[in-house]
């Protein structure tokens, strides 16, 4: 098993036609997603390497059974276009977009919380499933399948936190990236709940950085619903308060959205914490130690 | 972006919040013209982004044209809290009967806008908070249904006003609301919300952030200094469309992805060193954004050592290898440059750099180890500036270019 990407899921890609949403589509296709269809108003009839493209998700949906959208557009059009998907009755819609309006972003949300649909992102990587499915823009040569869940903020932080564990001989059963804006569809809370219902996920590690208090919230759930070992990272140790630290939800104000007081938080509730990526694949392999010998009895 | 106190007090007027009239000058002479026209007395304001302008003497009372003159005068180019005044704004003094506090903030938690409303204002909010935690009522606002007369009335009686105003206050907020919305605001914050001898309501001061993201939308709002950083660098980086942020170490920065440059920060102050800066080159960098975020980086004197961070997705290493060869074919760094590429082309760009036979380059295989490696030379800079920097690393030969 894996979370939310898989065998099963069939990619509409809002944007295909796009420099960048063309690239990406047919990387997630060579890695063996089923790219079903794309969308880009006006251009429907055309085909982007054999995908076809349609000039609504409706006319997608309807034509390619498609239930996964992952959208590429431009900030100005990305809200719109998540609610297309959501109209059209696409269950799982990740955006990639980075940019989007804030009080767009907080439409978008509102509104799908009247419905099933379930947003992941803006402004991330997407979601790999290493030998299943890749939608999105994470570099998957670096990863291979196994029982490591990964759930994170930051791309780029992924790869290295990643690529630690990898050292270290881990795979991943799924990577989630949830997102650095102010407002992601999907919270640590949501993702870590798959995880802890996947039977392929035996370790959950938890990349965060400074900025709202997600992973406060993280920590009281984890306390309360997670019986699996998770391990968290916090980037932004040293950062000064009052500047955005490039994504748009990375700021300390005030005296909230420290990484100190998100280590404490979750080290409270007896999540350990390493202050490094390299320390975090250390306690990774300690913990997965642990559980597997306390499991096996 | 934070707007200045004028600045957000036109977007109040431009929806009908109401505010003093007021005039903005950037001169004594501008000032006065200004007092003249808002009539006396008036109230010559210093416009910076930092609280406790009144006790550094930036706000002060002008009864005529001569006092208005003098003020002026004595309260542009004064700093306070490092920050140099440049702007005052000159509005109608307003007589205090009581004191509010008003503000709609993105409530991150909840994901939806949360108005405040306080019976008490004129301090900061923790203040009032902590003073009396029942004079402050907070409600949420689903962005769908917008702001209606109930989220007035449940603040106005769960704050206490005084009940003759609860409709002026009332309206305000409406008003606040539609700033917060159509200006694409992060905060819209209204403290002291007066009312004044006559029972008015008034905005009298203003501290409005607007979302970076949607300045597309308000052209007029992106044209604005705002009242953000004076710093040189952030303003070269600004300009170049380079997300940078100054720090005060001697290690300067450069890597892809706001987590990963935020991580490296940490790891860098975690081996003893510190970093000079956040540089986050952003996802799918071509050589030319590199080149000048070197560029950024150098033209902080207080940097003796750079470290490149780099694990490529989107960005490719061998693009970073040619903007950091063009960098030094332009710009001749006088600096050591510590090297780490992992990722997509990581093969190809560690291949250019040794190629390239670059002076003081050297590359390290894990994030942790080049940590190290930047802060001994940053530190090996301050004491003594070697001629000859340690060959075991080098990439190439510390030959002079060619």
């Amino acid at each position: 098993m894996s979370v939310l990407v898989g065998e099963d899921t069939r990619l509409c890609v809002s944007g295909i036609t796009g420099r960048e949403g063309s690239f990406h589509a047919m990387n997630n296709r060579a890695y063996g997603t089923q790219v079903v269809s794309g969308v880009t108003p006006g251009k429907g009839g055309q085909d982007v390497e054999g995908v076809p493209v349609f000039n609504t998700f409706h006319d997608a949906v309807e034509g390619t059974g498609a239930n996964t959208a992952m959208v590429f557009v431009p900030p100005r059009f990305a809200a719109d276009s998540i609610l297309e998907a959501e109209d059209a009755g696409i269950e799982l819609i990740i955006a990639i977009t980075e940019g989007i309006p804030a009080h767009d972003e907080l439409k978008v949300y509102n509104h799908l919380q009247r419905g099933s649909a379930r947003l992941v992102g803006p402004n991330c990587p997407g979601i790999l499933s290493p030998e299943k499915a890749n939608v999105g823009i994470i570099p998957a040569s670096f990863f291979n399948a196994g029982n490591v869940g990964v759930v994170s903020r930051s791309g780029t932080l992924t790869y290295q936190i990643g690529n630690e564990l990898a050292r270290r001989g881990f795979g991943n059963s799924s990577i989630v990236g949830i997102g650095g804006d102010p407002v992601p569809g999907s919270s640590f809370i949501d993702i870590i709940e798959l995880f802890e219902a996947d039977s392929e996920t035996e370790l959950i590690v938890l990349s965060g950085e400074i900025g709202g208090n997600a992973e406060e919230e993280a920590a009281e759930y984890i306390a309360e619903h997670v019986t699996k070992p998770v391990v968290a990272y916090i980037a932004g140790f040293t950062a000064p308060p009052g500047k955005t630290m490039g994504h748009a939800g990375a700021i300390v104000s005030g005296s909230s959205g420290t990484a100190t007081a998100k280590a404490e938080a979750l080290e409270s509730k007896g999540v350990r914490v390493g202050r490094t990526p390299t320390e975090v694949a250390g306690i990774a392999a300690e913990a997965l130690d642990a559980y597997s010998s306390a499991s096996a009895q | 972006m934070d707007l200045l106190e004028y600045q957000g007090k036109q977007l109040f007027a431009k929806h009908g919040v109401p505010v003093p009239d007021g005039r903005p000058a950037k001169s004594v002479d501008e000032a006065v013209q200004a007092a003249e026209a808002v009539g006396y007395p008036n109230v010559i304001k210093a416009q910076v982004q930092v609280g406790g302008r009144g006790k550094a003497g930036g706000i002060k009372l002008a009864n005529d044209t001569a006092q208005a003159r003098e003020h002026a005068g004595a309260i542009l180019g004064m700093a306070i809290k490092g920050h140099t005044v440049h702007e005052l704004w000159v509005e109608a003094a307003s007589d205090i009967d009581e004191e509010y506090y008003a503000a709609f903030v993105f409530d991150r938690s909840a994901k939806k806008p949360m108005a405040m409303l306080s019976r008490m204002g004129g301090m900061d909010v923790e203040a009032i908070v902590e003073t009396d935690p029942g004079a402050m009522c907070k409600v949420h606002v689903d962005p769908l249904i917008g702001f209606q007369g109930f989220h007035a009335r449940r603040l106005a009686y769960g704050a206490g006003i005084a009940t003759d105003v609860i409709r002026p206050v009332g309206a305000l907020l409406a008003k606040l609301y539609e700033t917060f919305v159509s200006e694409d605001a992060m905060l819209v914050e209204v403290n002291p919300l007066l009312v004044t001898g006559d029972r008015k309501v008034l905005a009298l001061d203003a501290k409005v952030t607007l979302d970076d993201s949607a300045l597309y939308r308000h052209p007029k709002s992106a044209e604005l200094q705002g009242g953000g950083s004076e710093d040189p660098q952030e303003q070269l980086a600004r300009e170049r469309g380079l997300t940078y942020v100054k720090l005060d170490g001697n290690v300067g920065i450069l890597g892809n992805g706001a987590g990963l440059v935020m991580s490296t920060l940490d790891v860098v102050a975690q081996v003893g060193g510190k970093p000079a800066n956040f540089l986050d080159a952003g996802g799918g960098s071509k050589a030319e954004a590199i080149t000048q975020a070197v560029d950024v980086i150098l033209s902080d004197e207080k940097v003796t050592a750079v470290l490149f961070n780099i694990f490529g997705g989107i960005t490719r290493c061998d693009e970073v290898a040619k903007g950091l060869i063009e960098a030094f074919d332009q710009i001749s760094p006088q600096v050591p440059f510590v090297v780490r590429l992992d990722g997509t082309n990581d093969k190809e760009g560690r291949v250019l750099l040794a190629e390239a036979e670059l002076p003081n380059v050297y590359t390290e295989a894990t994030m942790l180890g080049a940590a190290k490696k930047v802060v001994k030379l940053a530190a090996g800079a301050v004491e003594a500036k070697p001629e000859v920097e340690q060959p075991s690393q080098n990439v190439g030969p510390s030959a002079p270019q060619g």
